[in-house]
């Protein structure tokens, strides 16, 4: 067995919350991610899913190191990464890139496409000359399926589905080994979103990537990923291979998640679907034990009691559940998955 | 008019007069670039009680259409033609005054952007008691209790003591849920809800369409429910329009649309998401290149430069909306012959990319 390329143990960040302007105090914390542990295998996709402001892109961050964490290790090829600074980290982040969801406010609007693609060349000290630097460019250019004589445009002048062609050159254009994409269609129109994954896939295929694809849609999420840990208030409450996952749900918010997910496909309508009532806690104030509790349609006296570790319960996910899905409850909450 | 005559009627046989007609809607824009067709020549209907979803991208011009209906796009010089039956009444030269009797009342709309939409500095509940003051003779105190009625319908807990909240006080979901309440306050016949559940989870998303279709069961409400999600639009709508460059391309109910959609764009939405339902070695394929600019459209059929079907003259002959043959109820507008398509489609539902589709129906890809 070969080691993963990425390592978490244990992940923490919690965002303080303070009062006062002359005599700042800690008044609380919002701990948007609390205690992730997952390991990435190269060349393997792992997504992760969850609603809005249940901790996804602040892992990636941390994994990034573009946030530092309160807590936990990060390992990148075996060696720890969690603290670096200056050159070291330099290095380090050649071989992780990220692709980031809003295609309009990140690319630079005063440069130009080839400045944009060309720049991580530039921090790095490679492609020295300026003719060759244009060369390797416009070569990426074509890779992502760019008209290289667009060199000199500004993004203005490309569409969104265009401008994430261009954020995945700029992405792959130190070669790295790791590339995070956090939502990296959720902008785009659908008829363009499939040109955009279909370009990660092929680019993975192409230069062997390993690809952290975060998302909040499913059915992306499915079609891309191999592996899938599914996130809630700053917790991976289910892990495991996708057709697992999707098939034999066992966590019941993973169930509630794959039930909410309306089917381009009338036929497949029968049961009534079985809904999440409430909202997402506060992540501020997360519940005690299970932090789904609150909304679990399956919650005992238990779930507000102790926490639930993420443990094997035998379908090929591991599950932080007490009391996870059966088969007969995951066809009742009207799973629409064909598995 | 043959089309528009036809369009939508089938699905709706014995159900009367139809609550909301449009009839060849045309809106376009004067702009320093030129004139932008937004809404080009488009006809619908919807029966009490029942749900049209309108389909398209950013820029197909269904917003548009239907902020022209509540009289929305009058002040932006733009230019409207055609007419819209609202029981029988054409809002389309209805004075102001008349409108806003209307607006607000009879018909209400639900916005994409629950956040935007709300007045940060009042209360909601000033807000939803304003909704009821306009269209309602009564006291202050009554449309307090209106107010409150209403957030419980639509299932805001503790709906007495949340009235006075302002609106970064609720979540997203109790946002759009308020947004929802106040189109409700006086119980209109036709909501036009566009993009209501876009900026939401699925979960809450879920729960916003399941609200949507108990109240429209209660009031009996007719429905134009317009986004980008073809799944929304599956769970939701009775028909289906599929709208592309300012015009309809596809009509049908939905059952009918989704057995055997007829128009290649249609095609192209369909096989671009990938589906939970199917197997997940699926491949998606994109519809190529992007949506054309509605100042300077393609000529001919508007889809042709992006149609991997395309034959030279569909550069230059602008299809009709037609009945497809042997089904009244399904409109569609392309210039590729119906058994084409049909081998086109069963080729593409095996699997196949769209130029083995091309090549194993001998259409030839001369593309123009």
């Amino acid at each position: 067995m070969s080691e993963p390329l990425v390592g978490v143990r244990n992940l923490v960040k919690h965002f303080p919350i303070t009062r006062g302007i002359l005599f700042r105090r800690q008044i609380g914390a919002v701990q948007a991610v609390d205690g992730v542990s997952l390991e990435v295998e190269r060349g393997e996709t792992l997504g992760i899913v969850g609603e809005t402001g249940c901790g996804k892109s602040t892992t990636a961050r941390l994994i990034m190191r573009l946030l530092d964490p309160t807590s936990g290790e990060i390992s990148f090829e075996g060696r720890d990464i969690t603290r670096l600074r200056g050159g070291e980290l330099k290095s380090v982040r050649r071989e992780m890139q990220m692709i980031f969801q809003d295609p309009y406010s990140s690319l630079n609007p005063r440069k130009t496409i080839g400045s944009i693609i060309g720049e991580p060349f530039a921090i790095h000290g490679m492609h020295k000359d300026k003719a060759e630097r244009k060369q390797v460019v416009q070569t990426l250019m074509e890779t992502v399926g760019l008209n290289p004589e667009h060199y000199n445009r500004y993004p203005h002048e490309f569409s969104g589905g265009q401008r994430q062609r261009i954020g995945v050159a700029r992405a792959l254009a130190l070669r790295p080994k790791l590339l995070i994409a956090d939502e990296p269609v959720s902008a785009l129109d659908v008829s363009i979103q499939a040109q955009v994954l279909n370009l990660l896939r092929e680019m993975q295929d192409r230069f062997g990537l390993t690809l952290i694809f975060i998302a909040h849609d499913l059915s992306v999420v499915r079609h891309m990923c191999d592996r899938v840990a599914v996130m809630y208030l700053g917790k991976f409450v289910e892990v495991g291979p996708g057709d697992s996952l999707y098939g034999f749900p066992r966590h019941p918010y993973t169930g509630a998640l794959l039930a909410a997910v309306p089917v381009a496909d009338p036929a497949a309508h029968g049961s009534e679907r079985r809904l999440l009532s409430g909202d997402v806690p506060s992540p501020a104030f997360p519940p005690a034990g299970c932090r789904f509790h609150t909304r679990c349609p399956k919650a005992q006296p238990l779930c507000s009691q102790k926490e639930p570790p993420l443990e094997d319960k035998g379908s090929g996910t591991r599950t932080a559940c007490h009391f996870p899905l059966t088969r007969e409850e995951v066809a009742a909450t009207g799973v629409r998955s064909a598995l | 008019m043959s089309a528009s005559e036809a369009l939508g009627a089938p699905s709706a046989a014995g159900l009367g007069e139809p609550l909301l007609r449009v009839e060849d809607l045309r809106v376009q824009f004067a702009t320093d670039d030129g004139i932008v067709h937004a809404v080009d020549g488009i006809t619908y209907q919807v029966h009490r009680g029942r749900t049209l979803g309108i389909v398209g991208e950013s820029g197909s011009g269904k917003t548009v259409a239907s902020l022209t209906t509540l009289g929305l796009t009058r002040q932006q010089g733009a230019h409207i033609s055609g007419r819209i039956l609202f029981e029988g009444r054409d809002l389309v030269g209805l004075p102001d005054e008349q409108l806003r009797a209307i607006r607000g009342n009879e018909i209400a709309m639900v916005f994409q952007d629950p956040l935007s939409s709300l007045h940060p500095l009042f209360r909601v509940g000033a807000q939803l008691i304003e909704a009821v003051l306009a269209h309602r003779s009564v006291s202050r105190a009554q449309a307090r209790e209106r107010a409150i009625e209403l957030l419980g319908l639509v299932g805001i807990p503790d709906p007495a003591g949340r009235v006075d909240n302002y609106p970064h006080e609720f979540s997203g979901g109790m946002r759009q849920r308020a947004m929802i309440a106040m189109a409700l306050a006086n119980e209109p016949k036709l909501l036009i809800a566009d993009e209501p559940t876009t900026a939401l989870d699925v979960t809450v998303q879920a729960q916003i369409l399941a609200l949507i279709e108990r109240l429209q069961r209660e009031l009996n409400m007719a429905i134009v429910i317009i986004t980008h999600d073809l799944g929304v639009v599956a769970e939701m709508a009775d028909d289906i329009a599929v709208m592309y460059a300012g015009r309809i391309v596809e009509t049908a109910p939905g059952s009918v649309m989704f057995a055997g959609p007829e128009h290649p764009y249609t095609w192209g939405l369909l096989k671009s998401i990938p589906m939970l339902s199917g197997p997940r070695a699926q491949s998606l394929v994109p519809i190529p290149g992007t949506p054309p600019s509605l100042i300077r459209r393609p000529s001919g059929c508007h889809f042709h430069p992006r149609c991997p079907y395309a034959q030279p003259d569909h550069a230059r002959i602008d299809p009709a909306l037609e009945p497809v043959p042997g089904k009244d109820d399904h409109h569609v507008a392309c210039l590729l012959d119906a058994a084409d398509r049909k081998r086109l489609w069963a080729e593409l539902q095996a699997g196949r990319m769209p130029d083995q589709a091309l090549a194993a129906t001998g259409l030839g890809g001369a593309r123009p």
